[in-house]
């Protein structure tokens, strides 16, 4: 959907009209319904949206790590050049996950094991993927432990923890909760992913701690020349971090395109009133009338329909293309009609 | 509004935690959550307490509710001396100020309907009518936005923003004059928190109600509040009108809390450093200006005497030494 013309790489991640269902006592969620992204080479990603439209569902989707009871049912995951679904569960373990894509979990508290040292947990996922700069994992040996320790406090300086050495050997609880979100990112980047996932990763933390974080992924982004995705539901974090934002609402992906145009001239009626909703804009203050839809029985075709102000009744019917909206910038809405071709 | 005396002044209280003696070793002494705070609220007004995790927001709420018991300093409820006196009579003679938790859920039993949580407060506070009790809980949740088919609902049944209406419903029950809400927004969607704001803005309105708005939103405290506080480490290091607390703010602390705090247009990450490593814990608060050991402007002397509070308008107090040098600097 949002491959630019103008630029013949393929990109790094594309997710295409993903659809993931989940079967649980209450009935069959579509958790996900035609759900696509890109993220380029070098690029940030952001992805927002309100609590419940997917955003997780979608990460472990690309992370293979769906609940029980989840399918997917349409679309594609392509990742450096291979279809991720296509993938089983050993390849995923052993190249992707954790490996070529690395992942920064939401809580700071809940990650790390409060029973081990943050180095032995460290370096146990780099005996398992390797520190990058070797084919996989070889077998354990003291040489190559050293020289996971010594890449470890490389990394530990780059995330600008104090003392890389001594942190090591000391247990989460050791850390305050920036600094243990630090750690994460070095885990993260330990094995040397092509990709990192971040899941509200700054979501736990005072602002403060927040905007240093923010800093520190944009510094390593370019200096470790990885890609990033960042799932957030704060408008205000992918405005001063990504380069492009997916918005989505319910499962569906609503629009897309460069940040500073999206929060300047948002096409899609949902990305309008999300943005007025934000205490920087609200000189209404309105909010959106009715509430976000449960999974288990969505509403027909665009899923913000009942809630629009500008629904028509055709919204109803069919789901909306996807269509183009001036330059690298796409959306999901009747308005904008299919222009000529 | 007639111009009369504040509704709520407090002044120097000083609220210590825990702390315990412990056997055959050295007591664990207490923690100074609370240091010394005075402000004062105008009847219909919403001032805003914003700071970091830990600072002590939370227990300087309950300590003006009179839940936990001030080690020192006085608090005044309409010109009345309410300080000093024991948790039961405290509560009683602050009657007139009600506390919304930070966790809505936690506040309600789940047990019960919304209806019976909403009538129990009525008989707690000595309304014996039934139908007098009836007539209340229907007008309460009405003025928050909920119709009468949520009072046999559970609090499981209700989304986060409704919750939130219930909290709200829970003490107007009881005709509160002062309103403290914890953090009334935080993990609320922005959709839901944007009705949750226009709710307490249309009961200050409609109730002349006078908030003490607790928040880390600095977005939200500027859209809500007449005027802010800013807490650091137990301690208030500012306090202002809102707008000169965001054009023209004058502690380091202010500055670095301003400019962390996202906004909507994008270009805000620069790598100029306002404020330096991680914040101390309020077991070991630094000696002097409690910010000097995150604070890119401090000197010697910050270590050793405590900044006193100082006017810098009629309206705008701020507690550094060096705001008067440090102002081509910092106001922007
Ligand atoms: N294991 C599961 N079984 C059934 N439904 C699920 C399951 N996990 C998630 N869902 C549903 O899928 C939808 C999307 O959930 P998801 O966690 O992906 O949302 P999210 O955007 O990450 O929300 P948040 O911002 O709250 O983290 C929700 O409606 C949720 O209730
Ligand atoms: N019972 C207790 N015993 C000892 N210390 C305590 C106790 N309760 C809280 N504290 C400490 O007192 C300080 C102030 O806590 P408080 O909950 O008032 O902060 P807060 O500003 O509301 O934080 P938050 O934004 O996280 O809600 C913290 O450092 C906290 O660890
Ligand atoms: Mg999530
Ligand atoms: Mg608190």
């Amino acid at each position: 959907m949002a491959a630019d013309p103008t630029n013949a790489r393929p990109p790094l991640l594309s997710v295409a009209n993903l659809r993931v269902s989940i079967a649980s006592d209450e009935g069959l969620a579509q958790v996900l319904d035609g759900v696509s992204l890109d993220v380029a080479e070098g690029r940030i990603v952001g992805v927002v949206g309100e609590s419940g439209c997917g955003k997780s569902t979608l990460v472990r989707a690309v992370l293979g790590i769906l609940p029980r009871g989840a399918r997917t049912e349409s679309g594609s995951i392509h990742f450096a050049g291979e279809d991720l679904l296509t993938l089983d569960e050993r390849a995923m373990t052993r190249r992707i996950r954790g490996r070529a894509i690395g992942f920064i979990p939401q809580d700071p508290y809940l990650a790390l094991n409060p029973v081990f040292r943050v180095g032995t947990q460290l370096l146990e996922i780099m005996r398992w993927h390797g520190d990058g700069s070797e084919d996989g994992a070889g077998p354990f040996n003291r040489a190559r432990r050293a020289r996971h320790r010594l890449w470890l406090i490389q990394i530990l300086k780059a995330v600008q923890l104090p003392d890389p050495e001594q942190a090591l050997d000391r247990y989460p609880h050791q850390f305050s909760g920036g600094q243990r979100q630090r750690l994460l990112i070095a885990g993260a980047l330990a094995c040397r992913p092509r990709l990192v996932i971040a899941d509200e990763p700054t979501t736990a933390l005072d602002v403060t701690t927040q905007l240093e974080i923010l800093k520190l992924l944009k510094r390593l982004v370019a200096e470790f020349g990885v890609s990033m995705l960042f799932v957030t539901h704060d408008v205000g974090v992918v405005a001063q971090l990504c380069d492009e934002v997916a918005v989505m609402y319910a499962g569906q992906s609503v629009e897309w395109g460069g940040t500073g145009e999206l929060l300047a001239r948002p096409r899609h009626p949902y990305t309008v009133s999300l943005l007025a909703c934000h205490p920087d804009r609200a000189d209404g203050l309105v909010g959106i009338a009715g509430q976000v839809p449960s999974a288990l029985a969505p509403p027909t075709g665009c899923r913000f329909h009942p809630r629009c102000g500008k629904a028509m009744a055709a919204c109803a019917g069919t789901k909306p293309e996807t269509t183009p909206s001036g330059d690298r910038h796409t959306v999901a809405c009747m308005l904008y009609g299919v222009p000529d071709a | 509004m007639p111009e009369a005396g504040p509704l709520l002044e407090i002044e120097g209280i000083v609220t210590l935690l825990g702390g315990e003696r412990r056997f055959l070793r050295a007591p664990r002494p207490p923690v100074r959550a609370v240091d010394g705070v005075s402000l004062s609220l105008r009847e219909g007004e919403i001032l805003g307490l914003v700071g970091e995790s830990g600072c002590g927001k939370t227990t300087l709420g309950r300590t003006i509710l009179g839940i936990q018991r001030e080690t020192a300093g006085e608090i005044r409820l309409a010109g009345e001396l309410v300080s000093g006196l024991d948790p039961a009579l405290a509560r009683q003679r602050r009657r007139d100020i009600q506390y919304v938790h930070q966790d809505p859920g936690a506040a309600l039993d789940s047990w019960w309907s919304i209806g019976r949580s909403l009538a129990e407060g009525l008989i707690v506070h000595g309304i014996r009518d039934g139908a007098e009790r009836h007539r209340r809980v229907d007008q309460v949740l009405a003025a928050v936005g909920l119709d009468a088919t949520f009072k046999p609902r559970y609090p499981h049944e209700l989304s986060g923003g409704q919750l939130r209406r219930v909290g709200l419903a829970r003490i107007l029950v009881l005709s509160p004059r002062l309103v403290i809400l914890d953090e009334p927004t935080s993990g609320l969607d922005l959709s839901v928190q944007a009705t949750v704001l226009l709710l307490i803005r249309e009961l200050r309105r409609r109730l002349g109600l006078t908030f003490l708005f607790i928040s880390h939103d600095l977005s939200v405290v500027r859209l809500m509040c007449d005027r802010v506080a800013i807490m650091y480490l137990g301690r208030v290091v500012e306090s202002a009108e809102t707008k000169a607390i965001f054009e023209r703010p004058r502690h380091p602390y202010t500055r670095a809390l301003l400019a962390a705090a996202p906004r909507l247009e994008p270009g805000q990450i620069v790598d100029e450093s306002l404020i330096l490593g991680d914040p101390p814990s309020a077991a070991a608060i630094p000696s002097g200006c409690a910010f000097r050991t995150r604070c890119p402007h401090a000197e010697d002397a910050c270590a050793t005497a405590l900044p006193p509070s100082e006017a810098v308008s009629e309206s705008h107090h701020v507690a550094c030494r060096r705001w008067r040098e440090l102002a081509p600097l910092i106001g922007r």
